[in-house]
């Protein structure tokens, strides 16, 4: 299982460096085996810098990553090669993800030649029609094709079906559907409910609400750089303690109910609204926790 | 005011052959009447509304007409549309905040703008400030330069000056799509504000995002593939939709309160057809549950019900 | 079908077609060119000394009685040789320093870009003449060799930007995630999208090559034992052809690295519209 601890990242920004921007900062969370946890954020949140720290491919400037206990910000080489064979991301943009100029089931190639080299030609033509079965493609219409003969949808399952060829127990999921149409990512969406329920976890990276709603156990909420409140989804999403979470629930567009008519629970006291300052995170009830001005 | 639209084709010229992006729509709009263009991508929304303001190469006019307050617009022909673009017909683009000029001060590009159409600046500078309140814009951002304003501000200020000259029709292209929720919610609560002040008659908002319609449209026209699907009510639309592409598109948008683990939502198997040798008839036909002969005819966008358009042969013969 | 719209688009290039056709018969010239001039190019040949253009000498003879022509198709070897190794060695060493600083960033970028601009500073001119009064002989190879050492930075440069840019695509954090090694990923991933731009930048270096091999040879800072158009234009230059009218002489050198350098810019114009579907005349 993965666990973040006081994370950070800072930026320096300003005309001769002077200037720091905390594009993350001191970040806790931990992702559970078979769990769907929502890294819930607008542009600017931090969410995609943590998932890229996650993965390795932006450094770290405070704080630790575990994976099942040992630290992995420091792998390198072959430490950080058996990392990838645990965790994998797939990304954004279906399009962007793949090199233009070669076929687009080159990136099970490069997967075989760097992780199963000594397999033969039809173990290898298994496995990859296996893994293509289990996110529901059908190996003739997609195999030996360009990238751009195939639509987004199936481009983001091909690359999750990537992830299965190795033994990924955690996928970080990073706006995996906010390029595609509505109709096909409610089943890209269902297919990573089915993986959950086989025992992958997902850390599914997503400004849109009712997504991670409907596929989450548990929600973080991030504004700029920090957690304002953490906790199961439901409870996180009926019950909003924080002014940002509040604010999110209230304006986000909805097709079940007008702006006029979203009834948010009202909340006793002062709602905390830290931004900027350093906050620590209390649990307000059972695992639910908020993050209150230090 | 109000707009007729007949028959309005619209293609594509490619090396490959024409695209056939616009395929025979016919509809109208209404005075103060905020319509959604919704439909997923490809299915020829941005060229229904671009073809209204803007029908440059490589689209090609092939067919039907617009008639806006009784005049027809000369949609082909972009030196005589002049005349109606930004008085009659103006647009929000897309990426509206890169829109502005960034070597020039908002106040001078304005100016700019309207003097092209024989509008005194000095003369509409008082109405300038008025819209600017109205946004909740600082008036001295007309001193300055695009850069100093934040994305949101800038969408704003597009807004403004798309209709400083009171436009009849507005279209707006994905106007809410880059900003985060709350300038999101703002902006489209000024769109509505934009009508009902009558700093435009009626508004065509395209966009993929159905829940935002929801919010602010009256009437949502549902396009797939080139065709025109559906036009009602908004709330129609949403709980009593009729035609088979627009029932199985909003069954498949999860809303807070629908979790996986209650309630798997079902997507639309199967993808959109290219349109550079589309399917004939109804375009949707391979992948409707309800496809059967008469589907290689393409349908009539007939009214069913008071507002309400549908083109689906299934659907005439369930209420035949 | 992308392959394919772009050999459309080449084969129907004006620009490149006349490009083409101009460096084919040079290529051509140069190839066959001393298999049919058997004279040797250093022999005063002609007792008469200078002569213009005639059946016997087709391009005329130089002051001391030496054939132009076969002076002129074994310059035209060497022109190209020039081109080839000294914009081929500029362009290598363009590559690996752009690589590099394109895709580690940081320090190393830091390092490489001071490199570069230092080299890009030195006044070549008065390194080669330093180097021309320690070398008492100089060959075709030592001019290669030093255009190609001075000639990489604006390679790097260019490379080093395109780099960037690609750098920061999906596909190559995808190729990390595989656990890929840098060098691994520059040129299986980053390399060959950058194609078209790496050949106009070798066909820029390698008329440039030619461009200041002419230069260095007409200054007098060119190979000592060697042919080549640049020389020719400096031998007739100081035995007085502009004075005594011996055009023969200097002419047809002259002509044809005009024709040559021109050829391959028009080339790289040419292709670049290939490339660039936005500046194609539909």
């Amino acid at each position: 299982m993965l666990k973040l601890d006081g994370v950070s990242k800072v930026y320096r920004t300003g005309t001769f460096g002077g200037k720091l921007l905390r594009a993350v900062d001191n970040v806790s969370f931990d992702v559970a085996d078979g769990e769907v946890l929502a890294l819930i954020g607008e542009s600017g949140s931090g969410k995609t810098t943590l998932g890229k720290m996650i993965l390795r491919l932006a450094g770290i400037d405070g704080g630790t990553i575990t994976f099942d206990g040992t630290d992995i910000t420091t792998y390198r080489g072959r430490a950080l090669k058996e990392y990838y064979r645990r965790v994998q991301g797939v990304f954004q943009d279906p399009f962007s993800s793949y090199n233009p100029i070669f076929k687009a089931d080159r990136v099970f190639r490069l997967v075989r030649e760097e992780f199963f080299p000594g397999m033969g030609g039809e173990a290898w033509a298994d496995k990859v029609h296996a893994a293509l079965h289990s996110v529901g493609l059908n190996p003739e219409h997609v195999l030996s094709k360009f990238p751009h003969q195939l639509s987004g949808g199936q481009l983001q399952r091909f690359l999750i079906a990537r992830a299965l060829l190795l033994d990924t127990r955690v996928l970080v999921a990073d706006e995996i559907i906010s390029m595609l149409d509505a109709s096909t990512r409610i089943d890209v969406l269902n297919l990573l409910a089915d993986l959950r329920d086989k025992g992958l976890s997902i850390l599914f990276i997503t400004h849109d609400l009712s997504l991670a709603y409907y596929i989450s156990d548990r929600v973080v909420i991030l504004q700029r750089g920090q957690v304002v409140e953490m906790g199961a989804t439901e409870r996180v999403f009926k019950n909003p303690l924080h002014n940002y979470t509040r604010m999110l629930l209230g304006c986000v567009p909805r097709i079940d109910a007008k702006w006029s008519n979203v009834q948010l629970p009202e909340i006793a006291g002062q709602p905390p609204d830290g931004a900027g300052e350093p906050a620590i995170l209390i649990e307000a009830e059972g695992e639910h926790f908020v993050a209150a001005a230090g | 005011m109000s707009l007729q639209v007949d028959g309005l084709t619209v293609y594509y010229s490619t090396l490959r052959g024409d695209v056939q992006a616009l395929e025979d729509a016919t509809f109208t709009l209404d005075d103060g009447e905020i319509m959604g263009l919704a439909g997923e991508s490809g299915c020829g929304k941005t060229t229904l509304g671009h073809s209204l303001v803007r029908l440059a190469p490589p689209m090609r006019h092939v067919a039907g007409r617009a008639v806006l307050n009784g005049e027809e617009l000369p949609l082909a022909d972009m030196d005589r549309m002049n005349a109606f673009r930004f008085e009659q017909v103006s647009i929000i683009p897309q990426y509206a905040m890169n829109a502005l000029n960034p070597t020039r001060k908002i106040g001078r590009l304005t100016a700019d703008l309207v003097e092209a159409r024989h509008v005194n600046y000095k003369s509409i500078l008082p109405e300038l400030k008025r819209r600017l309140d109205l946004v909740k814009l600082p008036q001295d951002v007309l001193n300055m330069y695009p850069i100093e304003l934040s994305g949101g501000m800038k969408q704003r200020m597009v807004m403004v000056i798309s209709t400083l000259l009171n436009p009849a029709l507005l279209v707006a292209d994905e106007i809410t799509s880059a900003l985060d929720v709350a300038s999101q919610k703002a902006v489209a609560a000024m769109l509505v504000e934009f009508r009902n002040q009558a700093c435009c008659n009626s508004v065509m908002i395209i966009t993929h995002d159905i829940s935002i319609l929801y919010q602010i449209a009256d009437s949502i026209l549902v396009m797939y593939a080139g065709q025109l699907a559906e036009k009602a009510p908004t709330t129609t639309i949403i709980s009593a939709p009729r035609h088979p592409y627009t029932q199985m598109l909003i069954s498949s948008l999860p809303e807070i309160g629908v979790k996986a683990t209650e309630k798997r939502l079902a997507g639309i198997p199967g993808t959109p057809p290219l349109l550079l040798d589309p399917p004939k008839g109804c375009r949707f036909r391979e992948r409707c549950p309800f496809a059967f002969d008469t589907c290689i005819e393409a349908p009539p966008f007939r009214e069913v019900a008071p507002g309400h358009h549908v083109a689906c042969w299934w659907e005439f013969e369930q209420h035949a | 079908m992308k392959r394919y719209e772009l050999l459309y688009f080449a084969l129907r290039n004006r620009k490149l077609q006349i490009g083409l056709a101009i460096i084919g018969l040079f290529l051509a010239l140069a190839a066959v060119g001393p298999l049919m001039a058997t004279n040797d190019p250093f022999a005063y040949i002609n007792p008469l000394g200078p002569q213009a253009p005639s059946e016997k000498f087709w391009f005329g003879t130089t002051f001391f009685g030496q054939d132009v022509f076969a002076q002129f198709v074994r310059g035209l070897r060497a022109t190209f040789l020039v081109g080839l190794l000294g914009g081929g060695l500029g362009t290598l060493i363009g590559l690996l320093v752009g690589f590099t600083a394109g895709y580690r960033g940081g320090v190393v970028d830091e390092l490489l870009n001071m490199l570069t601009n230092i080299v890009l500073v030195i006044p070549t001119l008065a390194v080669l003449l330093i180097i021309a009064a320690y070398l008492q002989v100089r060959s075709v190879f030592t001019e290669c060799l030093f255009i190609g050492l001075t000639a990489w930075p604006w390679v790097a440069r260019a490379v080093r930007a395109q780099t960037f840019s690609l750098r920061t695509r999906e596909f190559v954090d995808l190729a990390r995630l595989t656990g890929m090694r840098p060098a691994k990923i520059i040129f299986t991933e980053i390399a060959p999208n950058m194609l078209s731009y790496l050949l106009l930048v070798f066909i820029l270096q390698f008329g440039g090559a030619i461009l200041i091999a002419a230069t260095l040879d007409f200054i007098g800072l060119g190979p000592t034992n060697a042919v080549s158009l640049g020389l020719m234009m400096q031998y007739a230059v100081l035995w007085g052809a502009l004075q005594f009218g011996m055009w023969w002489w200097f002419v047809p050198p002259g002509l044809a690295i005009t024709a040559i350098v021109g050829a391959l810019y028009s080339m790289n114009v040419g292709l670049d519209e290939v490339f660039n579907p936005k500046l194609r005349e539909m």
